[in-house]
């Protein structure tokens, strides 16, 4: 066999590993989703009627502003989802299997590929869940089948280059705990952008933060793609943002899953 | 195969992290088909020997041939030839014991009919078939070394590296692991392990090499190392320091601890070299309070070879 092939087979094994590993340990992924589906929740039917009435919209209140929050909360749910990734990564290097599979001649990089394409699956699946309970609690979205899909492309870009950081995290760290820290800041990162207010409702440093930090662009495009609102430049310096990350973040990773494993 | 390569040959071999020295000039050489026991106290340099011919770090400095391939310049080929049981256990302990094994048939590149045998096979002679379905997180420590050595078994490897393959095992889990090692060797199969201990140095190996502070101090068969220790040691504990200083005087060849006020004398603790000692102690006059005789173990390997005990020498890195 090629080595392409021995990359392909062993990654496909290490993926199976991951995704048996969920399954056999599904209070994280509940608890991964669980997150997102509360703060949604508590946004709707606490702030909702308030803040609603605050966007200025036609109809205001508490369905205008279901809609407005749903892009943010997706981009929660895939902070939240990728926490999962740094601590599963960070066990494997704290345990002795790493040093099993180092002793092996199998493809490299096929531990953390494993990884990557795993917390994939988790995330569009926990996406999904989402998305379906912000249907159920108001969320109305005007997009045609094709936006549905540009819609997932970005969701899909931002989540690769989000689990890369996040995969680099449980590396560089030298305890679970920590790597669950970590990525921690990602989950605020909508509330300091366009994520459940408009930017232009903040004061100047933080709306300045909160127009050029990367998951702004990322919920305009969605918001744009599934309500019809403009998107202007956003889609552009989403998919940028998506490729920086993950370019940058994948070099990180390994050049810390090659660094000499003693130290 | 006809070729006459050892299983492992090792010259020069050093490493050393920043300004620390590890490992200082190893060589060795261990014959296909034996079992070769690498023995010393923690921190000698044991587990980087094994990590560095095991393919995991690199060597600073020394030529190195497993199987007759070079780890430095085709590690992939020497991987091929390996399996490795780390100190610490790589099982992966969110899957099932037949999960794991399985793990490594795949990753050993199997073909699934050859792997669920091997699976099988391996779950059988490792008395594993009962817990085969259950968690890894379920099992005692003794079954969880041997799905450990089960696993390294599965792409049949033929030199096999083991980390102090029993701490930590309660004694019957320690013979039950011993056995399994004493079978695998019957099948041409060559293990290089390390060991604090000499007593599983001396079951085991068929050469043992001593390893302090990163030299090999001492090699050679366990009844050649074994001529070399004089055979234990009786202690001698006194009321006051002065009975200490005359015996000490008398036996010039003891180790004396002047707090606990007792000295450590090279003895075999036959009733005859007992009585001898007794009958000079008795000439001399000097009062002693208690004695106590020990079988030889790691400390008097030390003792004998570098003039201390190797605790004392730990603790002064």
């Amino acid at each position: 066999m090629s080595s392409a092939t021995y990359a392909v087979r062993d990654s496909t094994t290490m993926l199976r590993r991951n995704l048996r590993r969920m399954q056999r340990y599904p209070s994280m992924t509940l608890m991964l989703i669980g997150m997102p589906v509360v703060l949604l929740l508590l946004f709707v039917y606490v702030f909702g009627g308030t803040m609603g009435a605050g966007l200025g919209g036609v109809s205001g209140g508490r369905a205008d502003y279901a809609n407005y929050i749903t892009p943010g909360v997706l981009l929660i749910t895939i902070a939240g989802v990728v926490q999962g990734t740094a601590i599963s990564v960070a066990m494997d290097m704290t345990e002795g299997i790493i040093a099993r599979f180092r002793t092996m001649a199998i493809f490299r990089p096929a531990v953390l590929t494993g990884h990557v394409v795993g917390s994939m699956i988790q995330t569009l699946l926990a996406l999904l869940v989402v998305t379906g309970v912000a249907l159920l609690v108001g969320f109305r979205p005007t997009a045609t089948p094709i936006e549905w899909l540009a819609a997932l492309g970005i969701l899909a870009a931002i989540t690769f280059a989000v689990i890369w950081f996040s995969v680099a995290c449980g590396l560089v760290s030298k305890t679970v705990e920590t790597a669950s820290n970590l990525p921690m800041p990602l989950i605020l990162l909508p509330f300091l952008g366009s994520g459940f207010v408009p930017t232009d409702s903040m004061p100047a440093a933080v709306r300045w933060f909160a127009e050029y930090q990367p998951f702004t662009p990322v919920m305009e495009t969605l918001r744009g793609l599934l309500l019809g609102t403009g998107i202007g430049n956003s889609a552009g310096l989403a998919i940028a943002w998506s490729v920086v990350i993950t370019v940058a973040c994948y070099l990180w990773a390994r050049k810390l899953y090659n660094r000499d494993p003693s130290r | 195969m006809s070729t006459p390569h050892p299983a492992i040959r090792v010259t020069g071999l050093r490493k050393a992290y920043g300004k620390k020295l590890v490992l200082d000039g190893i060589d060795l050489e261990v014959p296909a088909g034996t079992i070769f026991a690498l023995l010393g106290p923690n921190g000698a340099g044991k587990t980087t020997t094994v990590q560095i011919l095991s393919t995991l770090i690199d060597a600073d400095a020394g030529d190195i041939r497993i199987d007759g391939r070079d780890p430095a310049r085709d590690p992939d080929a020497v991987r091929d030839a390996i399996g490795v049981t780390g100190q610490f256990s790589a099982v992966d302990n969110l899957l099932t014991g037949e999960e794991n094994l399985k793990l490594m048939a795949d990753l050993r590149h199997l073909d699934r009919a050859a792997g669920r045998r091997r699976v099988a096979e391996l779950l059988d002679r490792f008395d594993l078939v009962e817990a085969a379905r259950k968690p890894v997180v379920t099992y005692s420590g003794g079954m969880r070394r041997r799905l450990d050595l089960a696993m390294t078994l599965v792409g049949s490897p033929r030199v096999i590296f083991l980390d102090e393959p029993t701490s930590g095992l309660d004694p019957r889990s320690r013979r039950t692991m011993w056995q399994v090692i004493r079978d695998l060797v019957g099948g041409g199969v060559t293990i290089f392990l390390t060991t604090q201990y000499l007593e599983e140095a001396d079951q085991l190996a068929d050469r043992i090499a001593l390893l302090d502070h990163g030299r090999l101090v001492a090699e050679g068969t366990p009844d050649e190392l074994k001529r070399r220790i004089p055979g234990g040691h009786v202690q001698l504990r006194f009321t006051d320091p002065t009975g200490l200083d005359l015996a000490a005087r008398m036996f010039g060849d003891g180790s004396r601890d002047d707090d606990a006020l007792t000295l450590r004398i090279p003895n075999d603790g036959r009733v005859r070299s007992l009585r001898t000692l007794l009958g000079r102690l008795d000439d001399a006059s000097i009062e002693v309070e208690e004695l106590s005789v020990h079988t030889p173990d790691l400390d008097d390997v030390f003792l004998t070879l570098t003039g201390q005990p190797h605790k004392e020498r730990a603790t002064v890195r």
